[in-house]
């Protein structure tokens, strides 16, 4: 066997490893099951919806749930039960490659900065912290506001957003790294830069960096719905959590089930990443208590 | 001086593994520890003697408990006490003193304070009596003017002034009883020897019992009454000082000796096969029988019980040590002396250089040059030859690792060339050294644990090399690997391991295999021993030099133990500040007449033999900057002449034995005044 085969093989079974460490603790067991639970509805619930999400009939406004609307109607006669289970896609969607590019681009460039230190990270770390210092809900409206609510303007601005968090991770864990004297025989050996960023930093920072994007998915989400809320996020009727919560928010007095079957999709998606991100952590052997700023 | 302070009855602690089994780190442990006697305990790192020392204070690391027997203070058994009950005994009746002063000293709290502190827990003293007593106790550990060291903070003092400080706050209670965790390891040559001779002074000035922990032979033979030889959890040896360290009756205590280098015999020692067992992994019985040379099968099957010999007044664990009783020390040093080919063909040149620490300031980097008056080192020379080892050693701040990454290219030169095979200048920048070069000058590092990438399998790590200067690749680089491996005996079974995985000694192996797979010229070796274990250190030792016989490989060897370096080097270069003292061939350098730093550290190398007490000379005040003229060692040196040091560099005169030393003294009455004292 080779060298590249032996090793993809030993990357699958570490992968498999640390899932079954997660599963080994109940926390980790009930994060994963929530969160695998959610993925599957939102690949499959269109095929098994019982109504059509967009189809208005006045005459059930606001029934209270039963055997037939299980969750009950919302103030335009739509099934919140169809609403809700569909709800989920657009933002699993939008914030999953949202939080990959934070991670690409954040842990990228943390790890250059660390890498290289001196004048060069100096700027890009001002430039980091300017950044931060913007409320970036306002930075998305605008964005938003200029140039659309499509998917792919806010993949990549919510993508940029949540990185420049992973960015101060990646170059700390990278600081860690720089001065072992494992970097120092790479470097006198005559390697690379990048063979080295390559080599040598990115499997001892990896860990800490995808413990990291895995928080910032469940944040980015939270993101999402609180930009779809003020309705910047999704456009109606597509069904978003977000946006039902918003627009059932006035009739929560009378008619609670709108508001709260959206409430309880996102926020049990949100527990479940949490939870599954700190079962990764400790899979990986990082104590999110003491290490990952957070 | 006969009543027993603590007696240990049938102590075994253990901890249980993760499928539920016992497993003990300390078995049937049975001593006791007399009034006013010092005890030094001996093991190789994960022989148990840590857990030892710290049940000793009624305490058991976090995961480990007692499985059976007791730790009686006089007649209160330490591990079923109170934690209340505990506090009392602690620091009052029995004190520790750390390895690392450094880390147990509070960093933002004056000295003075801090040892208030312990003061006023362990003693009913009012405030006057306490300022009194801080003082008297900072001049019991001798530190020159205690008023002021009480007002300074611990990153004020240097390593051995810390340690005295945490001697003296050990003291503060009064206790009966003093535990020592490798209190002077870590520290430079000098300084341990003095540390070890106030150790000394305290134990018959107060009369307070000792039990001195270290891995150090040489440390022990100087402070102990007697001593204990752990070995996996057991106590394999137990006796007087000079009948362990003279007639060692364990095959165990008997190889650990023979594989210490040593001043007197020089030559490569011999070096112990195995390691230590893991813990639980040995059922039945001894457990040095895989290492042992005399083991038969009924050391395989029975476990051998520890049998008090009245002779000797020597306890042993052992069913053949008869077979050792009549081996007397001129059998110990059986050592085998290096013979290099050395060829008069010169590989490296160092000439002028001089390396600074300094900030560039803005000008001076666009202009690309370093304004420092006063570098870090400076002027050395030095010439190797092909299939040399050449050693350069010195004390912490000596500049003997610096000098060495200037030479790999990762420090920049402030002055003077280093030419790599006769002409061939080596550039400055590591970007601009041409790959050839690089790979003809390899590294090994102090610590494997950090030259080894944690997150790569033994074969990514070797093959680095491998791919960056030969571009193999596939079966072809498969090949190779397991080649160098097995060229440093390791076999393909170690392919798929992680470092985490391996023992220390096999660490290091797979740091010099990945050094020696580019097929390097020379190899730097920095300080590559100093983390490992006596035996393994010899059998790293052996391994390198066979490796320079198949290879002619030359070595430039930094460390700051002298024996090894007595035992691996065809030639010293001592430096003091980042200057050179003297250069010479090693058998030359390492005889009087020498420059008078080279006769302080060789005067404190510390042997393993309770006979052959260290000489100090100077004092080991630890200087922060080479002084900005004269001669590197003025503020140390214990012959001093006067303004001439002060002023003047000194001149290079050639030695009586062929060495170069640069001192002001002229070699005829450095003869005179060495050979006087």
């Amino acid at each position: 066997m080779t060298l590249e085969k032996e090793q993809k093989k030993n990357n699958l079974q570490k992968v498999f490893e640390v899932i079954k460490t997660m599963a080994s603790k109940p926390s980790g067991l009930i994060g994963l099951s929530i969160l695998l639970f959610h993925v599957i509805l939102a690949i499959t619930s269109p095929l098994y919806v019982p109504y059509d999400y967009k189809a208005i009939d006045p005459s059930l406004m606001l029934q209270a749930p039963s055997s037939e609307y299980w969750f009950g109607t919302d103030s335009l006669g739509r099934d919140v039960f169809t609403r809700t289970i569909l709800g989920g896609r657009t933002a699993l969607t939008v914030t999953f490659f949202g939080s990959l590019i934070a991670l690409l681009w954040g842990g990228a460039l943390g790890i250059f900065c660390g890498l290289v230190g001196g004048k060069i990270d100096d700027v890009v770390m001002r430039i980091i912290d300017a950044f931060l210092s913007i409320p970036w809900i306002l930075a998305m409206l605008l964005i938003v506001s200029l140039l659309g609510t499509t998917t792919l303007v806010l993949i990549p601005a919510l993508g940029f957003f949540y990185g420049k968090g992973i960015v101060r991770v990646a170059r700390a864990a990278t600081h860690d790294v720089i001065a072992k004297d494992f970097i120092v025989s790479a470097r006198a050996r005559g390697h690379s830069n990048l063979s080295i960023i390559w080599n040598e930093i990115l499997p001892n920072v990896r860990d800490a960096i995808m413990v990291e994007g895995a928080m910032r998915w469940s944040w980015m989400l939270l993101g999402f719905s609180s930009l779809s809320f003020l309705g910047f996020g999704v456009s109606p009727p597509t069904p978003d959590w977000g946006l039902m919560i918003s627009n059932a928010r006035g009739l929560m007095s009378f008619a609670y089930w709108a508001v709260l079957a959206p409430i309880f999709g996102l926020s049990s998606l949100i527990i479940g990443i949490n939870l599954t991100a700190d079962a990764f952590a400790k899979a990986l052997g990082i104590d999110r208590s003491t290490k990952a700023p957070v | 001086m006969d009543s027993a302070v603590q007696t240990i009855n049938n102590l075994t602690i253990g901890f249980t593994s993760q499928k539920g089994k016992q497993i003990s780190i300390l078995k049937n442990i049975s001593t006791t520890i007399k009034k006013g006697e010092t005890v030094g305990i001996v093991g190789e790192s994960g022989s148990g003697k840590s857990t030892l020392a710290l049940a000793m204070m009624g305490y058991v690391k976090h995961g480990l408990y007692t499985i059976s027997g007791e730790c009686l203070f006089h007649s209160n058994n330490l591990l079923e006490m109170k934690n209340k009950d505990l506090e009392n005994i602690r620091g009052r009746k029995i004190a520790m003193i750390p390895q690392n002063a450094g880390q147990s000293l509070t960093p933002n709290l004056k000295i003075g304070y801090q040892i208030d502190e312990a003061l006023k827990l362990h003693t009913d003293l009012k405030k006057e009596e306490r300022d009194k007593k801080i003082s008297e106790l900072l001049n019991k550990v001798r530190l020159p003017s205690p008023e002021i060291m009480a007002q300074r903070y611990p990153h004020e003092l240097s390593g051995g002034q810390q340690q005295r400080v945490a001697v003296a706050m050990a003291l503060a209670g009064n206790p009966e009883l003093l535990l020592l965790d490798e209190p002077t390891t870590g520290l430079d040559v000098t300084t341990q020897a003095h540390v070890l001779e106030l150790l000394n002074f305290i134990a018959k000035d107060t009369g307070t019992s000792m039990v001195y922990v270290s891995h150090d032979l040489g440390a022990i033979a100087q402070v102990s009454d007697r001593v204990i030889v752990m070995y996996s959890g057991e106590i394999v040896l137990d006796g007087p000082v000079r009948s362990i360290l003279k007639n060692p009756i364990h095959p165990y205590t008997f190889g650990l000796l023979k594989s210490i280098p040593k001043l007197t015999s020089p030559g490569l020692p011999d070096s112990m096969s195995g390691s230590q067992p893991q813990p639980g992994t040995i059922k039945t019985g001894c457990s040095f029988y895989e290492r042992c040379n005399l083991a038969e099968d009924k050391c395989k099957n029975n476990s051998p019980t520890l049998e008090y010999i009245d002779d000797l007044n020597t306890s042993v664990r052992c069913f053949k040590y008869k077979e050792l009783i009549n081996v007397k020390e001129a059998n110990l040093d059986t050592v085998k002396s290096i013979n290099n080919d050395v060829l008069q063909n010169e590989i490296l040149d160092i000439s002028k250089v001089s390396i600074s620490y300094a900030k560039q300031k803005f000008i001076d980097q666009l202009l690309n040059k370093i304004d420092d008056s006063n570098p870090t080192v400076q002027d050395i020379n030095i010439n190797i030859n092909k299939g040399e080892t050449l050693a350069l050693v010195g004390e912490s701040g000596s500049g003997k690792s610096t000098i060495l990454k200037s030479i790999a290219g990762l420090l920049k030169t402030k002055d003077g060339m280093i030419k790599f095979d006769k002409d061939k200048v080596l550039s400055n920048d590591l970007k601009m050294r041409d790959p050839g070069f690089l790979r003809a000058i390899q590294l090994i590092f102090q610590n494997p644990d950090e030259s080894l990438n944690p997150n790569h399998t033994v074969e990514e790590i070797v093959s680095q090399p491998l791919r960056l200067y030969f571009g193999l690749k596939g079966d072809e680089l498969k090949q190779k690997i397991i080649e160098v491996l097995e060229k440093v005996r390791l076999g393909e079974f170690y392919l798929t391991r992680y470092p985490r995985q391996l023992s220390g000694g096999e660490k290091q192996r797979v740091a010099v295999a990945r050094a020696f797979a580019a097929k390097p010229d020379i190899i730097l070796c920095d300080e590559v021993t100093s983390a490992l274990d006596v035996s393994v250190q010899a059998a790293v030792l052996n391994l390198l030099q066979e490796l320079k016989e198949d290879f002619g490989t030359t070595y430039i060897f930094v460390s700051h133990d002298l024996a090894v370096v007595r035992a691996i080097s065809d030639r010293v270069a001592v430096l003091y500040q980042g200057r050179l003292c003297e250069i010479g061939p090693s058998k030359n350098v390492y005889q009087l007449p020498s420059h008078p730093y080279t006769e302080v550290l060789l005067g404190a190398v510390l042997e393993p033999d309770p006979d052959v007490k260290p000489k100090l000379v100077a004092e080991d005040i630890v200087e922060e900057k080479p002084p900005e003229k004269g001669c590197s060692f003025q503020g140390r040196c214990p012959r001093i002449l006067g303004d001439i040091c002060k002023n003047e560099v000194p001149p290079w005169q050639i030695g009586e034995n062929g060495n170069s030393i640069r001192c002001h003294i002229k070699v005829e009455d450095l003869k005179k005044q060495q050979n006087i004292n």
